[in-house]
C-alpha cells in the first residue's frame, strides 16, 4: 500500500466515522452527554486552528487562546446590541482574523524569531487576560453589553437561522453546528494543505530561507496562515459562547492557552487527526479527574489527583521529553518499522541459505 | 510639587519591581538562552517561601532576603538537572517544558495552600511626603532593585565566578577545555536566576499577597522587558524597565491600572517593530 | 562589449571589525560563465549571499540589468531571475523530492505544466527513483542534484554555484561539468570552486578573490600560470 492510497483510506475512514459519530450520537446518547460532547467538538475545532498555523506553518503561537477570547467575546457583545445573530456571527470570524492579521503583520514583518513569537503570542494572552478580568465595574461596557470583568458575560442569546430571529438553535442543533463544523474544518484544511498555498507554507516550515531564494515572501504565506488560524480560533470561541450562554476571562487565560497547545503537542505536530485527537483526549481526561472530586477525600493524594493543571503539566512534560513528536507520528513511525520488519523478515525467509 | 514628588517615587517604584520581577529571566536567558516560562511561578514560590518561613517564627527580613533565595534557588537547581539539561539547543522545547512545570507548579501550590490569597503585612509604617502619605516599604522595594543590580553588575565584572560564567556562555567547548565545567556553570546560573527570582517574588509579597496564579501577573511583564532589553542582562533590563515602567506608571496615572498595562504592551510591540535588531540582536557579542 | 547583466560598485562587507568583503568591482556580461576561486574566507560565500539578498551590504551596489538590487529582498531577487546553489545543500529535507522541485516549479508555472516540469527535471538530475523519497534521507552528493534541481525550475536568469563539485567522486565531476556546460548555452553562471580540474573543463575567465578583494582576473591558462595566485594557495597549504 503505497502513501497515496493510505491517504484517501484515512479520508474514507474519518468521514465514515465522523458522519456516523455526527448522525447517531443525538439518537443513542443522553443530553447531558450530547452536551459534554459538543464542547468536544468545538475545541476540537480550536485545536485544528492550532494544528493549522503550529504544525504545518511552522508558526509558533502560545496565544491562540487569544483569539478564541475575542471571538467568543466578540459574539456576545454584538449580540446584546444586535439582537440577530448573523452579522455577529460574522464579526465573531472576521475581527480575531483582523486582530491575528494586525499582530501577525508586527511579527512576521518585523522578522521576529520563533521564541519571541511564542513569548509575543502569550504576551497578548495575557494582557487581554488582565485587561477583560478589570472590567467588571458599570462603566465598561460595549453599546448596551456590559463587559462584565471576572464575571463574564452571561445569557447570551444562542444563534439562529441567518435573518431569522425566531428560529434559534437548541441544544441538539448545537450538536450538530459543532460536529458539521468540525469536519467541514478538517476537510476544508486537507484541501488547503494539499493547495499550492499549503504546500508552500510547509515549505517555509522546512526550510525558510530556501522558500526565500525560489521567491516566495515567508512574511505574506505566514501572515495569511496566522489570519486564516485566528479566524478559524474565532469561530470556535463563537461557538463556545453559545454552547454555555456565557463567557469570562478565563477563555484568554493561560490554562486555556496551555491546553491547546497540549493538545497539539500530545496528538502531534504535521497532523491534523492527531490534535483532534488529543484535545478530545485530554479534556475527557480533565473531566474524569474533575468528577473525581467530590467522592475523593481531603487528603494531599486525592488533591493531587482531581488537579487538572497539575496533570496537565505533567503530561506537557512528559511528552516533550519522552514523545515529541506526538501521539500520531510516533505511532506513524512505529507501525512503519514494524511493516519493515516483517518485509526484511519475509525476504530473509526466501533465500534463507545466502545469509550462511 | 509634592505631587511631582509622588509622581516620581510611583515611577521609580515601577521601574524598580519590573527590573526586580525580570532580572533572573534576563540572567536564565541572556546567559543560558533558555526561555523559562515558569518564571512566574519561582516568584510565586518565593512569595510561599517567605510566608511559610514567618508563620515558624522567623523573622520576615530574614525569610524574603535569606530564606526565599536559597529555596527557590535549589528548587531551580533541581529543575535544571531533572528537566532543563535534557533540552539545551532545543529552544521551543525547553518553552513547552518550562510551560508544563509552570502548571505543574500551580498544581502542586493549590493542592497544598488552597485556592486562596495569603498576605503577610508590610513592615515598616508610611511616610508623609507634603499633603500625601505613601508607604516606607516602597522605597525599600527600590533599595533592594539598585541593591540587586549593583551586585549582579560586581559579581559579572570584578569575579572569578562572573569571568567563569560569561567565558561558558560565550564557547562553551573553549571553556570545558580550560577546566571550567559547563554543565555545572549551568545548574548554578539556573540555580542564580532562579533565586533572585524568588528575592522578588518574596519582596513583592506583602505588596500583592501571595495565590497560587499570581505568576500570571508577573509573567508577561517580566517577558516584556527582557524582550525588550535584548541581549544585554543588565544595561538591557534596566533600559528596557525604565521605558516600560514609565509608560506603564504614567498612563496609570492619568487613566487606570488597566490601561497602564495596555499601553506597556502597545510600547513594547510597537518598540520591538522599531528595533527588530536591537532585540532579537546577536546573542552572542554582548557586554554585561 | 555587450550589456553586463550583473555589475557590483565598490561592493562591501563589514562585520563589526572584519572586512569580509571589500570595494569589489565585479561585471558579469549576459551569457557568460564565470569562475570564483580564492582561498576559503577569501569573501566569496559573502559575495554571494549579497548578491542574492541574503545580506544587506554595509557599502556599494548591485546592479542585476542597470536595476539596484543592493537593498531588495531575497524572494525578490529570485524573482527577478538570479538562483543560487548553496555551499551547503539547503533543501527541503521533510519533504519528498518530487515535492521539492515542485514547489520550485509550481511558482511560475500552471499546476499541470508544473508536473510535467517535475517530471523532465527529475530525469535530468537523475533522481527519478528517489522521486517519492524524502530528501533529508538522501545522501550528500543526492541532495546536492536536488537543490540544483531547485534552483533550475525556477527559470534563473544568472545562476550561482557554491562549489558543486565538492566531495563528489570523479565520475560525478564530469557529470556535473558537463551539466553546467549544458546550462550556459542559455544562462549565465558563477561558480565557486577550489578544484582547477573542474574549472578547467567548464571556464573561461577566472577571477580571483583574496582577503575580501579582487586580486586578479584573467584566463584560466594565465591564471594557473600566475605566482600570485600560486603563493595564496600555497600558503593557504603550508598554514594548514
Amino acid at each position: 500500500m503505497n502513501g497515496r492510497s493510505l491517504n484517501i483510506l484515512g479520508l474514507v475512514l474519518v468521514s465514515v466515522t465522523g458522519l456516523a459519530f455526527m448522525l447517531l450520537t443525538p439518537q443513542l446518547a443522553e443530553l447531558d452527554t450530547v452536551l459534554d460532547l459538543t464542547v468536544y467538538m468545538i475545541m476540537a475545532v480550536l485545536a485544528l486552528s492550532l494544528a493549522l498555523i503550529w504544525g504545518f506553518g511552522g508558526i509558533l503561537c502560545f496565544g491562540q487562546s487569544a483569539f478564541f477570547g475575542l471571538g467568543a467575546y466578540t459574539y456576545a457583545i454584538a449580540m446584546f446590541n444586535i439582537g440577530e445573530s448573523t452579522l455577529p456571527f460574522l464579526l465573531a470570524i472576521i475581527l480575531p482574523a483582523a486582530f491575528a492579521a494586525l499582530l501577525g503583520y508586527f511579527m512576521f514583518y518585523g522578522r521576529i524569531s520563533d521564541v519571541y513569537l511564542g513569548v509575543i503570542t502569550l504576551t497578548v494572552t495575557l494582557i487581554l487576560f488582565n485587561s477583560v478580568n478589570s472590567t467588571a465595574g458599570p462603566e465598561f461596557h460595549i453599546g448596551t453589553a456590559r463587559l462584565g470583568g471576572f464575571n463574564g458575560i452571561p445569557g447570551i442569546p444562542p444563534l439562529n437561522w441567518p435573518f431569522n430571529k425566531t428560529a434559534a438553535i437548541d441544544l441538539e442543533g448545537m450538536f450538530y453546528l459543532a460536529t458539521g463544523s468540525l469536519l467541514a474544518t478538517y476537510f476544508g484544511l486537507r484541501l488547503l494543505l494539499a493547495s499550492q498555498f499549503g504546500r508552500i507554507i510547509v515549505g517555509i516550515r522546512e526550510n525558510e530561507r530556501r522558500a526565500e531564494l525560489l521567491g516566495y515572501d515567508p512574511r505574506a504565506y505566514k501572515l495569511a496562515t496566522f489570519t486564516i488560524g485566528g479566524a478559524l480560533a474565532g469561530f470556535a470561541g463563537c461557538l463556545f459562547a453559545n454552547w454555555g450562554n456565557f463567557v469570562s476571562p478565563t477563555i484568554f487565560g493561560l490554562a486555556q492557552s496551555a491546553q491547546i497547545i497540549i493538545w497539539v503537542i500530545v496528538g502531534g505536530r504535521g497532523t491534523l487527526i492527531g490534535p483532534v485527537i488529543g484535545c478530545i483526549g485530554i479534556q475527557w481526561l480533565s473531566a474524569a479527574l474533575g468528577a473525581n472530586q467530590p467522592s475523593g477525600g481531603s487528603d494531599l493524594w486525592s488533591k493531587i489527583f482531581a488537579n487538572a493543571p497539575l496533570i496537565l503539566g505533567v503530561i506537557l512534560i512528559a511528552f516533550v521529553l519522552l514523545v515529541p513528536k506526538g501521539l500520531v507520528p510516533t505511532l506513524g513511525d512505529i507501525g512503519l518499522s514494524l511493516v519493515r520488519r516483517r518485509r526484511a523478515r519475509e525476504q530473509r525467509g526466501f533465500e534463507p541459505q545466502q545469509a550462511e | 510639587m509634592d505631587l511631582v514628588a509622588l509622581l516620581a517615587i510611583q515611577v521609580l517604584y515601577a521601574v524598580a519591581s519590573l527590573a526586580l520581577i525580570s532580572v533572573g529571566l534576563a540572567i536564565i536567558f541572556g546567559m543560558m538562552r533558555v526561555i523559562n516560562l515558569a518564571h512566574g511561578e519561582f516568584l510565586m514560590l518565593g512569595g510561599y517561601a517567605a510566608i511559610v518561613a514567618t508563620s515558624h517564627g522567623i523573622s520576615i527580613w530574614v525569610a524574603m532576603l535569606v530564606v526565599a533565595p536559597i529555596v527557590v534557588g535549589l528548587i531551580g537547581i533541581i529543575v535544571e538537572r531533572a528537566i532543563i539539561r535534557f533540552l539545551y539547543g532545543r529552544m521551543i522545547d525547553t518553552m513547552l517544558a518550562t510551560w508544563g512545570l509552570s502548571l505543574f507548579l500551580v498544581g502542586l501550590t493549590t493542592a497544598i495552600f488552597g485556592n486562596t490569597t495569603v498576605g503577610i503585612s508590610a513592615p515598616l509604617g508610611s511616610i508623609q511626603i507634603g499633603a500625601y502619605r505613601t508607604s516606607a516599604y516602597t522605597l525599600f522595594v527600590i533599595a533592594i532593585a539598585i541593591a540587586v543590580l549593583g551586585a549582579i553588575f560586581a559579581v559579572m565584572r570584578w569575579t572569578r565566578l562572573g569571568l567563569i560564567a560569561r567565558g561558558t556562555m560565550q564557547n562553551a567547548d573553549m571553556a570545558a577545555a580550560l577546566g571550567v565545567n559547563p554543565p555545572r556553570v549551568y545548574a548554578v546560573t539556573f540555580g542564580v536566576g532562579a533565586a533572585l527570582s524568588g528575592l522578588a517574588g518574596a519582596v513583592l509579597a506583602p505588596v500583592s499577597g501571595v495565590f497560587p496564579t499570581i505568576g500570571v501577573a508577573y509573567v508577561a511583564k517580566s517577558f516584556i522587558t527582557v524582550i525588550g532589553g535584548g541581549a544585554a542582562i543588565l544595561s538591557g533590563t534596566v533600559s528596557a524597565s525604565a521605558l516600560f515602567g514609565t509608560i506603564n506608571q504614567i498612563a496609570t496615572f492619568v487613566t487606570t491600572p488597566v490601561f497602564g498595562e495596555v499601553a506597556l504592551l502597545a510600547a513594547a510591540i510597537v518598540l520591538i517593530r522599531l528595533l527588530p535588531q536591537g532585540i532579537t540582536g546577536r546573542f552572542f557579542r554582548r557586554g554585561l | 562589449m555587450a550589456a553586463a547583466l550583473l555589475d557590483t560598485r565598490d561592493l562591501s562587507m563589514h562585520f563589526g571589525g572584519v572586512k569580509a568583503v571589500r570595494n569589489v568591482n565585479f561585471t558579469l556580461a549576459e551569457g557568460e560563465l564565470r569562475c570564483l576561486i580564492g582561498p576559503n574566507g577569501a569573501g566569496k560565500s559573502t559575495f554571494f549571499k549579497m548578491l542574492t539578498g541574503q545580506l544587506e551590504p554595509t557599502r556599494g551596489q548591485v546592479l542585476f540589468r542597470g536595476q539596484d538590487i543592493s537593498r531588495a529582498h531575497a524572494h525578490q531577487i529570485a524573482r527577478l531571475g538570479i538562483g543560487i546553489k548553496t555551499q551547503v545543500p539547503s533543501v527541503f529535507d521533510g519533504l519528498s523530492v518530487r515535492d521539492n522541485i515542485w514547489l520550485a516549479a509550481s511558482r511560475l508555472n500552471s499546476k499541470e505544466r508544473a508536473r510535467r516540469l517535475v517530471d523532465e527535471m527529475l530525469e535530468r538530475i537523475g533522481l527519478v527513483d528517489a522521486a517519492e523519497r524524502l530528501v533529508g534521507q538522501l545522501a550528500h552528493g543526492q541532495r546536492q542534484w536536488v537543490e540544483l534541481g531547485l534552483v533550475l525550475s525556477t527559470d534563473p536568469e544568472l545562476i550561482l554555484l557554491d562549489e558543486p563539485a565538492a566531495g563528489m567522486t570523479h565520475e560525478e565531476v564530469l557529470k556535473t561539468a558537463a551539466l553546467v556546460r549544458e546550462i550556459n548555452r542559455s544562462k549565465a553562471l558563477i561558480v565557486v570552486e577550489h578544484d582547477m580540474q573542474f574549472i578547467r573543463m567548464i571556464a573561461k575567465q577566472v577571477t580571483v578573490f583574496n582577503q575580501g578583494s579582487v586580486l586578479v582576473e584573467d584566463t584560466v591558462d594565465n591564471i594557473m600560470r600566475n605566482p600570485q595566485v600560486r603563493d595564496i594557495y600555497l600558503g593557504k597549504q603550508a598554514a594548514a
